[in-house]
């Protein structure tokens, strides 16, 4: 266990994440879940709880349960039941959610990632379905709030974990790993602005080998970078708390991002009788194995089934393969170059190094990259066959960046291979990039070079293998930065020895 | 034209379609028999809605386009709602609420053509047995106005006695549609859960509430209930997925070598003297026409007491909780803060049998008693489903009381809510198993009010049922019978 | 098992409902009276019995007339995901208590 301790303590943590899913209608209605509409405008008669209404369920909710228990190697139950979780909200229409309980549909399963260079597991308890609520809105009205229930009845994925994780950042990092997930299945746009997957964390500290601590729930967690900060900050909160003597009182909390604080939300206090029972308007959902088979065999490869074949079929070290795995797009674009130019590792570094540098500094998507995978094969084919040294590969790709010839579309289907080639050819051409590859034009300069500085020649010949370096400056500006690097030193030692 | 408010359901609809009259002229005078309201029966009356809808009909009969009740009046329970009328569910807290949509059963009763006179009064969300606690007016018996018409369908059984409507569209949870017919004298039907479509009704209690026509007799009751039922997949997750069916094909079958079951609980001393004549002259007859009467066991009947008054309180909270004035409805005018609103509205405008049951409900699925009450209630019901299982392997249809006795006195219950829900015992069971149950006229007790006998059948036997209460009624004439001072 | 007026007081929470003092004695004697009648259910012994929360699930013995249970509606029925009801926010808020700008309003939500 690697997990470090804050002044002693082991940190608890357990996460409630709901996922709102990407369908076009609602849980239990018609009406349409998009984000941004006018207030009540998307908001039904069943949506709004109008007497006489009652529920049916929406199969493509249905399907992205199912589909996350195969992402997650959970059990997907055969039967599973629906419940009313009670209690009185404005921005909850009938008083009631309908939501599982005792049975929930995905049961088990478990999240892997890398916390630095050490592979965590996180499992899950459950995964269940329910209908979002509401919204309240307070900005607009003097003592009053106004509520929208376009929301309500969007379908969500309440998805539980054990209390596996040990710090702050294994949370951060299990978060953006089950984000990854969804997102790459298609079951949830995650969209943290826009609410499509919002955390709560339920934080506890112990002293190693103690009881579980009280937990406190940080709810509304809907950004990564604010989610560590809450989550240390309520970390240090608590263990100052004990330290000063102070009992745990168990407490829901919410994150102020301008003042970095947690604080306990007003308590109610019967709040948690919610008088579970069977909702009576939705027979049991049964959920037969073929329909599981035939899901598992329409999904896509899932992400760290990928990571795994990369490693096996690209020799590439798990770090590499777990980066490249981020997203279907980086890694349809990490194939695409790797099969062109054969060289998985470089358009591995590459696609790492560079090319992320540059998306990041320019506040851009993997989706609108300007350098197609054609383009970045042929630059990485050019650097394989020392047509270029690595410093002029930079500015070939440079150049290709801000070409404005370039077709977003173009970019990730890599359509055109041959005018790739051609492409990064005449932009080596023009700016004479070209690697002097030619030894006896090599062998002349070298000559010069060691003539005019006899100092480092003795000094190398000497024992100061240091002293190379002063002659390689020289001869790599008298050829202009074409001189291949691997050659001079080859030639220099030759020579020298 | 005189006595056109005698006239059946099939009567009137064969008159329409002949063009002997028209819907207008039928609407016309069932609108001036409602003038003033007799017995509180009506809550919302609209006239020159129902006009409208009798000149469309007229239009279609001219058309050729007639649908089979083209023309012939109905009215509904306010629990059904109506885009065209108001629906208060009998309560303040729906007071003067206007619902966007129709109901599934309304819908497909204007379809088959028939036109909507009014909404009916009914007990408070269906809760109650006497039509006592509908929180605008009680209403009263057109046998005898000092006395209860039965509930929660009073205005409905009310409304069909004296003659104000041919047809009214009930809703049964516990008992609602057969007791107050019993007790009323008229023709009443709850069909297996899940026929009639429940989109649109203001739920009570999900898991029982069913819609079920009231009428005259057992062939209009046929005819109506063939137009309400039938698969509501879209909107309803507890509608079944059986066909449509047409009640009235099995009317004629002779009862020769039915078997009647007679459940020795139905029949034991708490049942009033003056009921049970009228049953046993009932079963008599039936006797003569050829069935055969049956000893049977129904043991668990009392228990389905506790079991339905657990049950259903526990699903109304629930169901309940959307009244909340915020969306809809009544809110209070003053209050401090979201907290007293709610408290405030929901308190000044439920009635007290309503806050009685929320509270019940609530303390049955709260925290710890869940297993001891809910879980254990709905154990028992399985075992009382079973029962009848047992039941209907032994006969045909099960036939027995209503209620232990006639229609009371008005007051005389309303302030023992207990000895209400005692009296439900007969109506329960066939409600927590979900069977079809019915209650035909079959007599008179004492001061001359109506007795009726209930008939239970297996499930989706609805047929079975109208078929030997049809039989019965070809040979007696109970059904025909009007109170004194309807003409 | 008796209720105390703790337990309306709970009840009466849960249910966003008020009862003046005497009308909550009252409520107390009616349904510690009715609980009398519903402690001999509980001593009914249910054991293996699984309860029964829809009755369509009592019906799936009617193999004659249905096919199967699954299309009888025993289980869940599910439907296509699509779009088909409007915008009716209009109709839908004619018996709005208080409407501001397609808003329901209400008094202050305090987090």
């Amino acid at each position: 266990m690697n997990s470090p301790l804050v002044h002693g303590y082991e940190v608890v943590i357990g996460f409630e994440t709901h996922a709102q899913l990407s369908t076009q209608s609602k849980i239990f209605s018609r009406a349409s879940t998009a984000f941004g509409a006018e207030p009540n405008t998307q908001a039904c008669a069943v949506d709004l709880a109008l007497p006489g209404t009652l529920p049916v369920m929406n199969k493509g909710a249905v399907e992205r349960a199912i589909e996350l228990g195969l992402a997650l190697g959970s059990h997907i139950a055969e039967r599973s039941v629906f419940a009313r979780k009670n209690y009185f909200y404005p921005d909850l229409p009938k008083g009631y959610q309908i939501s599982q309980f005792e049975i929930p549909v995905v049961q088990g399963g478990a999240v892997s990632f890398f916390l630095g260079d050490e592979k965590k597991t996180v499992r899950l308890v459950r995964a269940h379905l329910e209908e979002d609520a509401g919204k309240s809105l307070h900005e607009d009205f003097i003592g009053q709030s106004g509520i929208d229930l376009n929301r309500a009845g969007t379908p969500l994925l309440e998805i539980v974990t054990e209390p596996d994780m040990r710090s702050g950042e294994e949370a951060v990092a299990y978060a953006k790993e089950l984000h990854k997930i969804v997102t790459w299945i298609g079951i949830c746009d995650g969209n943290m602005q826009e609410g499509s997957f919002r955390c709560d964390a339920n934080v506890s500290v112990r002293k190693p080998g103690a009881p579980l601590g009280t937990r406190r729930e940080i709810k509304n967690l809907n950004s990564f970078k604010f989610m560590q900060q809450a989550i240390d900050y309520e970390v240090s909160w608590q263990i100052e708390q004990i330290e000063d003597g102070h009992a745990i009182q168990q407490a829901t909390v919410l994150f102020n991002p301008d003042t970095g604080e947690t604080r306990a939300m007003r308590t109610k206090e019967d709040a948690a009788d919610y008088r579970y029972f069977p909702d009576p308007d939705l027979p049991p959902l049964v959920i037969s194995r073929e329909w599981v088979e035939r899901v598992r065999s329409e999904m896509a490869e899932l992400p760290r089934v990928m990571a795994e074949r990369f490693v096996m079929q690209y020799g590439l070290p798990e770090y590499d393969a777990a980066q490249l795995t981020q997203s279907k797009t980086v890694a349809a674009y990490f194939e695409a170059v790797a099969e062109a130019c054969g060289q998985a590792k470089l358009a591995s570094n590459w696609i790492m190094g560079e090319v992320s540098r540059r998306l990041n500094a320019s506040e851009m998507t993997f989706e609108q990259t300007p350098v197609s995978a054609a383009q970045l094969a042929a630059l990485i084919g050019r650097i394989t066959d020392d047509t270029i040294s690595n410093n002029a590969a930079r500015q070939v790709f440079d150049a290709l960046w801000t070409s404005t010839s370039n077709d977003v579309t173009v970019a990730i289907t890599g359509v055109g291979a041959v005018g790739a080639v051609s492409e990064v050819d005449a932009i080596i051409e023009a700016k004479g990039l070209k690697q002097m590859n030619d030894t006896s034009a090599l062998e002349a300069i070298i000559d010069e070079v060691l003539a005019a500085n006899p100092k480092n020649v003795e000094e190398f010949k000497a024992g100061n293998a240091k002293a190379l370096n002063g002659l390689v400056g020289p001869i790599m500006k008298a050829s202009k930065g074409k001189a291949n690097p691997a050659q001079v030193n080859a030639l220099l030692l030759k020579k020298l020895s | 034209m005189g006595d056109l408010h005698n006239k059946s359901v099939a009567q009137l609809a064969a008159m329409l379609k002949n063009k002997e009259v028209s819907a207008v002229e039928v609407a016309t005078r069932f609108l001036a028999r409602m003038g003033g309201n007799p017995h509180n029966a009506f809550l919302d009356i609209h006239s020159e809605v129902t006009l409208a809808q009798a000149q469309a009909s007229d239009d279609k009969i001219a058309a050729g386009t007639a649908g089979p009740l083209e023309g012939v009046p109905i009215a509904h329970k306010d629990i059904f709602v109506t885009k065209d009328f108001v629906t208060t569910a009998g309560s303040k807290i729906l007071q003067d609420y206007r619902s966007p949509f129709d109901a599934t059963v309304v819908t497909r009763l204007r379809d088959a053509g028939m036109v909507t006179l009014g909404k009916l009064n009914c007990d408070e969300f269906a809760m109650g047995s006497a039509n006592e606690n509908s929180a605008y007016e009680a209403v009263t018996n057109p046998w005898n106005a000092t006395r209860i018409p039965g509930g929660s369908s009073g205005g409905s059984a009310a409304a069909v006695a004296a003659r104000l409507t041919p047809a009214a569209t009930g809703t049964d949870t516990g008992g609602s549609i057969r007791q107050p017919a019993a007790f009323c004298g008229i023709t009443g039907i709850k069909p297996t859960y899940g026929r009639a479509s429940r989109y649109g009704m203001v739920a009570f209690a999900s898991s029982l509430d069913q819609a079920g026509p009231m009428a005259r007799s057992a062939e209009d009751c046929a005819w109506l209930l063939s137009a309400m039922c039938g698969p509501d997949l879209d909107r309803d997750s507890t509608s079944l997925n059986v066909a449509k069916e047409d009640f009235s094909l099995g009317l004629m079958q002779p009862l020769q070598g039915v078997r009647v079951g007679l459940p020795n609980e139905f029949f034991g001393e708490g049942l009033s003297g003056d009921v049970r004549r009228a049953i046993d002259a009932a079963l008599k007859q039936l006797q003569t026409q050829g069935a055969k009467l049956v000893p049977i066991a129904l043991p668990r009947t009392e228990l389905s007491i506790p079991v339905y008054y657990i049950i259903a309180p526990a699903e109304a909270s629930s169901n309940l909780s959307r009244f909340d004035g915020v969306k809809f409805g009544h809110r209070a005018k003053e209050f401090s803060d979201l907290a007293d609103m709610y408290e405030k509205t929901r308190s000044e405008a439920f009635g007290d049998e309503v806050k009685r049951r929320i509270m019940i409900g609530a303390y049955v699925l709260s925290h710890g008693y869940y297993d001891a009450y809910y879980l254990q209630a709905q154990k028992i019901r399985r075992m009382i489903a079973d029962d009848f299982q047992q039941a209907f392997s032994q006969c045909d249809v099960i036939a027995g009381p209503v209620a232990p006795t006639t229609a009371w006195k008005l007051g005389d219950k309303s302030d023992d809510p207990l000895a209400n829900y005692l009296a439900d015992i007969f109506t329960l069971p066939a409600s927590l198993a979900g069977l079809p149950g019915m209650s035909l006229p079959v007599g008179f007790g004492e001061n001359g009010m109506p007795v009726g006998m209930q008939l239970i059948g297996n499930y989706l036997q609805e047929t079975k049922l109208l078929n030997v209460a049809h039989q019965y009624q070809l040979h007696t004439d109970h059904h025909l019978k009007t109170p004194g001072d309807v003409a | 098992m008796s209720l105390t007026s703790h337990d309306i007081d709970r009840l009466a929470q849960l249910s966003r409902l008020q009862f003046d003092p005497p009308a909550a004695e009252r409520l107390l004697g009616q349904l510690n009276g009715f609980f009398q009648i519903v402690e001999q259910m509980r001593a009914v012994d249910t054991s293996g019995v699984v309860p029964m929360a829809h009755p369509v699930d009592a019906m799936q013995g009617l193999t004659k007339a249905i096919a199967d249970a699954d299309e009888l509606g025993v289980t869940l029925r599910l439907r296509e995901d699509l779009v088909s009801e409007p915008n009716q926010r209009e109709a839908n808020q004619r018996s709005a208590p208080a409407v501001e700008r397609g808003l329901f309003l209400v008094p202050k939500v305090i987090e």
